[in-house]
């Protein structure tokens, strides 16, 4: 089938596989390989990717099901002159990641959460960010990345 | 020598700070590359047909139906490889010389061994296309009975292989005075026996398994693109095992997405990518599903413990004796014999216990191999010494830190010679316990504790201590000859300055995940006084570091470090002879501070690394018999491990109507000498920490009588996340390592020899009023539920 799919503010035509997954969609059709899989139960979010600006698994999602939908990956997250996104730049300067594989689909989640979470608690983060499995970090630095973006008064998610 | 919560010895120059990493912005922007991400035209799509028994004759594999499906290239079965291999699969570490290790292929051809061993592969154009014709592979299997329980296994009962003549492989002991021991429990006024279970784990790092080989029929070589922590390791065993001349293979390393232990392999589908790749001329690539993940690659830890210690009426240890079941799985992997090995001389801790006996046997059952996982075989005797210790001190009625320091080896006794046969470098274990009773405010929890308790709250305190060592940074070459490990334990780098006065660091050390860019160079621009952001770093694939012996218990700074700062000094030796040619004074009239040399006394007289970089460069004016170039190389072969300790505090709550346990406060005192990078000591003891809970309270590789596992997704196999785990609370003693240069030691994998115990003892802590000794990991509120029940009926479960 034939879809329309706005990635990063570019809209392409493809034709795909009815069975074809949004993040294989985004990997092999759009070439975009900052979205990761991780798991195939969508258990660990390492494929999350904002859908209308809204964190969704990719993996849970058809590509034909982002026909006419936009979407937005980890690659459009920094400025194009390359500089980091606030939450990118929260993760480097707290040492949220180790390697990195988990990283973009948590900056996506966070992304989102601090969207609907503008100032959130510890706790709030800790249930926020459940749905993404890091190995690395023990989370114990994303959280505390997450919540530096929240209460920093110069930076704006 | 103890500086108590200071951080890095510097007092100029990066070292010591919390530089943050280099390594991030590609990271963090998508821009890496896994293997997983490796765009190779033309490649086919290899899918790995598994036996859904955990052990079964191979009858009859038929591919005719799977040949036929739509894009299918190739399809072939164990038999239609046999004469591929030159030799089975690598066993690295033959711990004695009668063990067992029946040959291992990586497809089966007449029995299969496990649930997940390999019985046909199918290669096709796309992924999903060799996955469709996967499901048409007709396999015929005739099921055999499945050596499935560690203990039943042992017996014998069921042998794991047909044609074995035992399950037992070996039986490895370290006892240097039998008689001294036994006479330590005759003579003891208490005495304590435990049993334990380590229960299996599966390592699951985030980005699983892949490799993609790309073959270049015309120029010879084979490029091995592989999730690995061992690229060097694993060219060399590609090499013997596909029988493939050493130097045509090129291994590479991309971006690996962690690995603790379960990249540390030579696996059957890298071999399998490289004799296809050879076989069909095309490159061939293979991606490990998750589900796939957790019977295919390693599984952890796995032994049955029985741990007794022998005391005097105070509670002082006189004598540690140890006996092992371990869990080899189906095969011996790279290191499954030997991981055992690596806490055999740990397990009478931190303490100073003058008789010690050993002994371990290894075992295979029809499950998937273990091998090396984060820790291998420290956590284990952690586990073991840390919650005998708290029964010891149940039983006299002391408190368990009060036990801890009646029996610490004190810091006076560095160097300290165990009983085992150990030199431990440096500690002081004493000092890295008050800071953790603290941290964690010991004195106020067991005040609130006893509170809770005589009001009969449904929500009990308890705190759990583990004070531990490791023996980590891998390791002296001739310790490892004398435990039978086919290996040495050096590393190598090279440091040289371009003629713009840049410098490239070459290390054999293979991060994935370690901040190793960003550690090197902080050590090589202090040594030659240049901008860490000028010195570049290469790693990770074998063209650019042809040798090294890469990544893997806690060895890269201690060992690739040192090599790092002895191959910068040797580079600065070079420079100063060059410098005193060029201002004409004897070379030990020159210090180097900055980046430049100056003559001492006359500090206007100087020259910069920088400008003798290009003079060795150009060579137009060198002393009579120098090289050109400032390069210097070192291969370093360390002389001892490196022995980091310290004591981690956990507490917890538990809900005694429902079993559940929260982890709500841990802190940790950690020492690893001194800290190259200490905001990357504390990311390395977070989330070793979280692996160590993890296996306390969630995790476990579950398999049926018949040998299923039954974990094999994230909905099964709880690895945790944000929402089950607390912030941690951490501290620092520093006690230099003076076995290498740098002073420093291992932290990679501290945090989870440390934690598991704390969280264990935190839980039975608080129910040892109840009568609570021990409750198996994991820790699950039903298990906790019931233990209440079986401890004291009508106390606690019955409600």
């Amino acid at each position: 089938m034939r879809v329309t799919v706005t990635v990063n503010g570019t809209s392409e035509s493809h034709d795909v596989e009815t069975r074809m997954l949004l993040v294989h969609y985004l990997r092999e059709v759009r070439g975009l390989t900052g979205t990761n899989i991780g798991c195939d139960t969508t258990s660990c979010g390492a494929c999350t990717v904002l859908m209308n600006g809204e964190s969704v698994k990719s993996c849970t999602v058809l590509a034909a099901q982002a026909d006419g939908e936009e979407v937005t990956t980890i690659e459009a997250m920094a400025a194009p002159d390359g500089t980091l996104h606030p939450i990118q730049e929260a993760f480097r300067e707290h040492h949220a990641l180790q390697c990195g594989f988990c990283t973009p689909g948590m900056v996506m989640a966070v992304a989102s959460f601090l969207d609907e979470h503008p100032t959130p608690t510890e706790a709030e983060v800790r249930e926020g960010l459940e749905g993404n499995l890091c190995r690395c970090t023990g989370y114990h630095n994303i959280v505390q990345a997450v919540l530096a973006v929240a209460h920093s008064t110069e930076l704006v998610p | 020598m103890s500086t108590a919560v200071a951080e890095g010895t510097a007092t100029t120059g990066v070292v010591g700070t919390r530089m943050r990493r280099r390594e991030d912005p590609a990271l963090l922007s998508g821009e890496s590359r896994f293997v997983h991400d490796l765009v190779v035209p033309g490649a086919l799509h290899m899918v790995v047909v598994r036996s859904p028994h955990a052990h079964a004759r191979v009858v009859s594999v038929d591919l005719s139906a799977a040949s036929g499906m739509p894009g299918v290239v190739a399809a072939f079965s164990g038999a239609d490889l046999a004469e591929e291999w030159a030799t089975p699969m690598p066993c690295a570490w033959p711990v004695t010389p009668d063990m067992q290790s029946p040959a291992h292929l990586p497809v089966a051809v007449a029995e299969a061994c496990y649930v997940g061993d390999a019985v046909a592969v199918v290669l096709a154009g796309t992924q999903a296309q060799a996955q469709d014709a996967a499901g048409e592979v007709a396999v015929v299997f005739e099921a055999l009975p499945a050596a499935v329980d560690l203990e039943d296994a042992a017996s014998d009962r069921v042998l794991a292989h047909a044609d074995a003549t035992s399950n037992r492989a070996y039986t490895w002991e370290l006892t240097p005075d039998p008689d001294a021991v036994q006479r330590a429990f005759d003579g003891a006024a208490v005495t304590v026996k435990e049993r334990y279970v380590q229960q299996r784990l599966i390592p699951a790092a985030m980005e699983t398994r892949g490799v993609c080989v790309v073959p270049q029929p015309f120029g010879g070589e084979y490029v091995v693109y592989s999730a690995t922590q061992i690229p060097h390791i694993l060219r060399t065993m590609l090499g013997i095992t596909a029988g493939v001349a050493e130097e045509r293979i090129r291994v590479v390393a991309p971006a690996v997405g962690g690995g603790f232990g379960s990249k540390l392999d030579v696996y059957a589908e890298e071999l399998l990518c490289l004799v296809l790749a050879r076989r069909l001329r095309k490159p061939v690539r293979w991606s490990e599903e998750r589900s796939e993940a957790a019977l295919a690659t390693i599984h952890g830890r796995g032994q049955i413990q029985e741990i007794e210690l022998a005391a005097d009426a105070d509670g002082r240890v006189q004598a540690v004796r140890v006996h092992l079941l371990a869990d080899m799985g189906a095969y011996m992997q790279l290191v499954t014999p030997g991981v055992p090995l690596l806490g055999a001389f740990l397990y009478h801790g931190t303490y100073d216990v003058p008789n010690y006996s050993f002994s371990c046997t290894g075992v295979f059952t029809n499950k998937t191999p273990t091998d090396a996982y984060r820790g291998a075989g420290r956590p284990e005797a952690t586990y073991a010494i840390e919650r005998a210790m708290d029964a010891l001190a149940r039983k006299i009625g002391a408190d368990p830190a009060e036990v801890r320091r009646r029996n610490f080896i004190g810091a006076d006794k560095f160097p300290y010679t165990s009983a085992a046969g150990l030199v431990f470098d440096s500690g002081n274990y004493e000092a890295a316990l008050a800071a953790a009773l603290e941290l964690v405010d010991y004195e106020g929890l067991r005040a609130e504790q006893a509170r809770r308790r005589a009001e009969g709250e449904t929500r009990l305190l308890g705190v759990g201590l583990s004070s531990y060592v490791e023996m980590c940074g891998l390791a002296p070459s001739r310790v490892l000859a004398s435990l039978n490990y086919v290996a040495g334990g050096w590393e190598t780098a090279t440091v040289r300055m371009l003629p713009t006065g840049k410098v490239q660091v070459v290390t054999g050390a293979t991060p994935h995940g370690q901040g190793h860019e960003t550690s090197w160079s902080m050590i090589v621009a202090d040594k030659l006084g240049v901008s860490p952001e000028d010195v570049d770093v290469l790693h990770s694939d074998t063209a650019v570091s042809p040798l090294g012996l890469d990544t893997y218990g806690s060895r890269s700074l201690s060992v690739g470090g040192t090599a790092i700062a002895l191959a910068a000094d040797r580079l600065v030796d070079k420079a100063r002879l060059l410098a005193a040619h060029r201002l004409e004074v004897a070379p030990e009239d020159l210090e180097l501070s900055g980046g430049q040399f100056s003559v001492r006394g006359s500090p206007q007289s100087t020259v910069a690394l920088g400008a003798l970089a290009f003079e060795a460069f150009t060579a137009h004016d060198l002393p009579e018999g120098m090289e050109p170039n400032l390069e210097a190389s070192c291969t370093y072969d360390p002389t001892n491990f490196t022995f980091p300790f310290g004591t981690h505090a956990a507490v917890v709550e538990v809900d005694t109507e429902t079993g559940k346990v929260d982890l709500v406060r841990y802190a940790a005192v950690d020492d690893c000498g001194n800290q190259i990078n200490p905001l990357i000591v504390d990311g390395q003891v977070h989330g070793g920490i979280a692996q160590g809970v993890a296996q306390a309270l969630f995790e476990e590789a579950s398999y049926d009588e018949d040998g299923t596992l039954l974990t094999t997704t994230f909905t099964d196999y709880l690895v945790p996340a944000a929402s089950e785990l607390p912030s941690f609370t951490l501290g620092r003693t520093v006690t230099p390592s003076p076995s290498n240069p740098l002073g420093v030691k291992g932290i990679g994998e501290a945090g989870t020899i440390a934690s598991t115990p704390a969280v264990v003892n935190a839980v039975v802590d608080a129910l040892s009023h109840l009568g609570v000794g021990d409750i198996a990991m994991p820790v699950s509120p039903e298990r906790v539920w019931r233990s209440m029940g079986a401890a004291a009926p009508g106390t606690g479960g019955g409600r």
